[in-house]
């Protein structure tokens, strides 16, 4: 079976109404142990004391921020090039909740920066290209929000998305790029030399795929909220005639 | 059970709160928006179905 057979909208709802709640129960699995091991039984870091804690909402939450938009990316490029509406329409389903990680993403940093660092925000490179990234999101919901005409709204939507994965791009490496400012660099890495100490590790990788199956959740139901949406404008069309 | 935060007690339960408000506004959202389009995708549906 082609991956692309999943682009057919009746399709795409029989398989996902299948794993969803499979993937319910992953969240509510992951996310509650994550979240509870990290933030109950986990001790205080040398450098940051118990503020260390804020990591398991604060990581997860960039992290996605940034995937999010890298989704929306991919998406919206199959979207302009081979025209599968449910690609457009899972962008637009993934907009709000990247939008909502990115605010997460925002106020844990400045409420974490303001002890560490004495100041709720500085103009650093990767603070400000995380609240353009934020914009970018907002931005992108106006304009479906703003077209009439779905498949006009997913064109220049898309258009939007390309543009703005450059900010994604640099939310992630600006540390790497300027190499100044307050923020550290990456708490995860390729490089176990790089990474945070096993013991913060293990409940923060657990987080993160708790974050990870709720965004996967949403965007099912979102998506499948979207299609259900385009079909029920078309019976209304019809009725209209 | 339940750990020492000392003085930073306000400033990560903040951070957990606001982040669980987010989240749950957001999942609340989705639902609601799933829930209301069924109904009127099924109210659509049998009245297709009933012309």
């Amino acid at each position: 079976m082609s991956f692309w057979e999943f682009a057919n909208p009746a399709r795409f709802m029989r398989l996902s109404g299948r794993v969803l709640p499979w993937v319910a129960g992953a969240t509510i699995l992951c996310l509650s142990a994550g979240l509870v091991w990290g933030f109950f039984l986990t001790p205080d870091a040398a450098q940051f004391g118990s503020t260390v804690k804020i990591i398991y909402i604060h990581v997860p939450s960039a992290f996605l921020a940034i995937n999010i938009y890298f989704m929306m990316f991919v998406t919206s490029l199959i979207w302009l090039i081979r025209r599968h509406h449910v690609s457009a329409l899972a962008a637009k389903a993934a907009a709000p909740i990247g939008a909502a990680m990115t605010l997460v993403a925002l106020i844990t940093g400045a409420l974490w920066g303001q002890p560490m660092w004495g100041t709720w925000w500085v103009w650093d490179p990767r603070l400000t290209s995380f609240l353009i990234m934020f914009v970018f999101y907002l931005g992108y919901l106006a304009l479906w929000a703003a077209i009439e005409e779905p498949d006009k709204a997913a064109d220049l939507t898309s258009i939007l998305a390309l543009v703005g994965s450059l900010f994604a791009v640099l939310s992630r490496y600006a540390v790497n790029f300027w190499n100044q400012g307050l923020h550290q660099g990456a708490s995860l890495s390729m490089d176990r030399e790089e990474n945070v100490s096993d013991i913060f590790w293990q409940p923060l990788v657990l987080s993160i795929i708790g974050f990870f199956a709720l965004f996967i959740l949403l965007l099912l139901i979102g998506t499948r909220t979207e299609i259900r949406s385009r079909r029920l404008r078309a019976l209304q069309m019809q009725e209209a005639v | 059970m339940w750990p020492d935060l000392g003085k930073y007690t306000d400033t990560i339960l903040g951070a957990y709160g606001a982040a669980i408000v987010v989240l749950a506004a957001l999942i609340i959202v989705y639902l609601r928006r799933n829930a209301r389009i069924r109904r009127a995708l099924a109210a659509a549906e049998a009245r297709k179905a009933a012309r």
